[in-house]
């Protein structure tokens, strides 16, 4: 029995954490998010250096053949340290290829994924934030999609993105390339500078359908409830770092706001919540990718949790910083805008929690 | 991530069922009344008649029980090892057996004893308090002494071979019921506040020690108040030196305690909330089906699992003998408010029938909820309030400053 971390878990994250330290400050974050495309291409060289859109891609196709939770150390990492970029769409494009592409798709695609020469996205979501594939309407119809998909993370950097779409058969997975006629890009103006989300239109685009089916769709969507909850983590930490090394600084009144009661009881009520919630990220990795029966349950709990606890924790954090923390030089509301993405991407938590009703028969 | 046992823990497992199956049958488990209801929710079941004292001295000759406690004083003495703890807790309430007393005579007296009392005490007390012989409760809260214990001013003075104590704790639970107390005593008023305390013993049926009842705001009584009027106790019923007792008292639970288990109780509460949800309506339907119930239902059962999963990450950073920080110290906080908002629901769920108090027929669950609702109160003071806990995670788990108030003076 080990609840925890194995060694090379431990250094994964280590490294990926000194990486970011050093070529991720905030200066940079900042940097990158005023940019028109809020992409970097040399960060995110960096980030496939160490193997990080590989990271569950087998072996076979280059990858390190690890496993979800390993991904999710990586995505806790870059939350932490605020990371612009297009990891998380590019890492729901490898699950959705993992889950759903037949081996010839696979073999063309994931290695040229993990080695970077290519970058792909997923579309998944449709307008009023529908995010059941029952109900899209984005439609195929003799090789051709067409539809609108709002939310679609750095379609306007990527060389192909898997689309969820119907046709005849139901809903599936379809893959579409940079370049392909009929794709309409409008990049969108968005609250987290740090993670890009453009509307993609599809007049009778030419797309390949991958082999998988409605099953592959909602398996990425369950990855990418604990990748966010993985994120929603890591800021979550970042805030209350920040916040702990703010309040043994600042002095007001002639003393360190740290030594005010109401400043520590503040600070452990947010502790007290979030440690728990390390467990069940952890959890919830680990059950997408050995505990098939609990996998969707405790990807849409830990979504709807830790999203909340995201908030909550940038919130009291900005409060107790006080006016520097209301600023727009000081960094808080970068972490504060990446809690805005996570609560609102693949669905809030209501809509979580609803569909985690339906999973125990209630 | 691994959440199963290894080889070595598998076959653990089965030489600890081996040993129930052969030691504690269907006939020991009916041959004792069940526990009421009230009574297993308080935690407090604990049989020691001969046959569960049989039992219970094979389970400790083979090293079940009492692990941490030496075999010369009536313990199992085994190394520390949290997941056999945690397999034998397990299995023997699985079983429905005898497993170590609960209680703060094993808990708190028996280590403090072993590590600083004399040899005439340990043969005196250890072994007959593991099996539920000597029971203890605990002097420590007073009055005027509560989050700031080390104020306390219950006087102890030695005079001839006697200390002469004076003086009153409160909120001691099982004064009535036990033999003996463990008690803290000021008997250097001179020192500073930490330095003039000790640890004494005191037999109940001592002459001058009067107990009465606290009732408390459930309306029931499940503590007391305790006074001593020159009550009179040998001199050699001191644990430790003089002055030391806030040290002998504070020394650390040597326990490898089975953290999986305090969750236990919120999940059976949260599943008795879940079956009231479907079997009562709301405007015209199972509230289990009521979207905002629905909602708060997960939101808690989220919690849980988060409880239940901190347990588990605890527990093998025990294992690995690794430094937990602030994740070591949460639990308490994150439990109490986790019971209050399970509490709430429960009492939502009953709505008017919200209003009817434990003993009344007509009570859903017997009034269970009502009472669990009161307790997520007490829970909350009890054993150092949230507040203090709020403390304890700042300071201790962040560094930040002690609060001047608390400082040693």
């Amino acid at each position: 029995m080990n609840f925890g971390l194995s060694e090379d878990q431990v250094l994964l994250k280590t490294t990926i954490k000194r990486f970011l330290e050093e070529q991720c400050p905030t200066s940079r974050v900042r940097a990158i998010m005023e940019s028109d495309s809020g992409h970097d291409s040399g960060l995110w060289q960096g980030l496939v250096d160490l193997g990080v859109p590989g990271l569950t891609v087998p072996a076979a196709y280059g990858g390190s053949g690890l496993e979800l939770l390993d991904l999710a150390l990586a995505a806790e990492e870059l939350g932490y340290a605020a990371t612009p970029g297009p990891f998380l769409g590019s890492a729901l494009a490898t699950v959705a290829l993992l889950e759903g592409g037949d081996a010839s798709q696979r073999e063309h695609w994931l290695p040229r994924m993990a080695a970077g020469t290519t970058l792909a996205t997923i579309a998944l979501g449709e307008a009023d934030s529908e995010w059941d594939p029952a109900r899209y309407m984005t439609k195929v119809a003799g090789g051709k999609l067409t539809g609108a998909k709002p939310f679609v993370p750095y379609a306007g950097s990527a060389d192909a993105i898997v689309v969820g779409a119907v046709d005849g058969s139901g809903p599936g997975l379809w893959l579409v390339e940079r370049g392909a006629p009929g794709i309409n890009i409008t990049p969108l103006k968005v609250v987290d500078m740090t993670r890009r989300v453009d509307t993609v239109r599809f007049t009778d685009t030419p797309a390949t359908k991958l082999g998988g089916s409605a099953a592959a769709m909602q398996r990425t969507i369950d990855a990418g409830c604990v990748l966010i909850a993985a994120d929603a983590y890591g800021g979550a930490r970042r805030c209350l770092d920040m916040t702990v090394q703010y309040a043994l600084q600042r002095e007001q009144f002639g003393q360190i706001i740290g030594a005010f009661q109401a400043v520590k009881h503040q600070i452990a009520n947010l502790a007290a919540e979030l440690e728990p919630s390390l467990s069940l990220y952890w959890y919830a990795a680990h059950a997408f990718d050995r505990i098939p029966d609990q996998s969707a349950r405790h990807a849409a709990l830990v979504k709807a949790h830790m999203t909340d606890l995201y908030d909550r924790v940038t919130r009291d954090t900005t409060e107790l910083h006080g006016g520097i923390g209301f600023t727009w030089e000081f960094d808080l509301h970068l972490w504060f805008r990446r809690a805005i993405f996570d609560r609102s991407f693949l669905g809030e938590a209501s809509v979580h929690r609803a569909r985690a009703a339906q999973l125990a028969g209630w | 991530m691994d959440l199963s046992y290894s080889a070595e823990y598998e076959t653990f497992r089965e030489e600890v069922q081996q040993f129930l199956k052969q030691h504690w049958t269907e006939e020991d488990i009916n041959s004792a009344p069940p526990p009421d209801q009230r009574a297993m929710m308080m935690g407090a079941v604990i049989r020691t008649d001969e046959r569960a004292t049989a039992f219970r001295l094979k389970a400790i000759e083979r090293g079940y029980l009492y692990r941490h406690v030496p075999k010369r004083y009536g313990g199992g003495e085994q190394p520390p090892d949290p997941l056999k703890s945690t397999i034998i807790a397990e299995e023997f309430r699985r079983a429905k057996a005898p497993a170590e007393i609960m209680g703060q005579g094993p808990s708190m007296l028996v280590p403090t004893v072993v590590e600083h009392g004399t040899e005439e005490q340990k043969q005196r007390f250890v072994r007959d308090t593991l099996l539920g012989k000597i029971t203890w409760c605990q002097g420590y809260s007073e009055p005027g002494s509560g989050s700031d214990l080390a104020s306390l001013r219950t006087r102890g003075v030695l005079e001839g071979d006697f200390w002469v104590i004076n003086g009153q704790k409160i909120w001691t639970s099982n004064a009535d019921t036990s033999e003996w107390m463990f008690c803290l005593a000021r008997t250097e008023p001179d020192a500073p506040k930490h330095e003039g305390i000790s640890y004494i013993l005191i037999d109940m049926k001592t002459p001058g020690l009067d107990v009465r009842p606290l009732r408390q705001m459930t309306g029931d009584a499940d503590f007391n108040e305790v006074f001593f009027d020159n009550v009179r106790v040998p001199a050699k019923n001191i644990v430790g030196k003089r002055g030391q007792g806030w040290v002998v008292s504070r020394s650390t639970l040597k326990h490898e305690r089975a953290l999986i288990g305090s969750s236990v109780l919120s999940r059976r509460t949260l599943d008795g909330v879940i079956m009231m949800a479907q079997a009562v309506n709301l405007r015209g339907k199972p509230a289990i089906q009521d979207p905002y119930i629905r909602n708060r239902i997960v939101e808690l059962e989220t919690k849980v699992l988060c409880s239940e999963y901190h347990g588990y990450r605890m527990l093998t950073m025990q294992a690995h003998n690794e430094e937990p920080g602030v994740a070591g110290l949460v639990s308490k906080l994150y439990g109490t408010q986790l019971s209050y908002d399970i509490g709430k629901l429960a009492m939502d769920l009953m709505g008017d029938r919200g209003l009817l108090a434990p003993g009344e027929e007509s009570a859903p669950a017997m009034g269970m909820f009502v009472t669990a609702y009161m307790w997520s109160l007490g829970i909350l003071i009890a054993g150092g309030t949230a507040n203090i806990q709020r403390n304890v995670i700042a300071e201790r788990g962040f560094g930040l400053p002690r609060d001047a108030a608390a400082s040693r003076k």
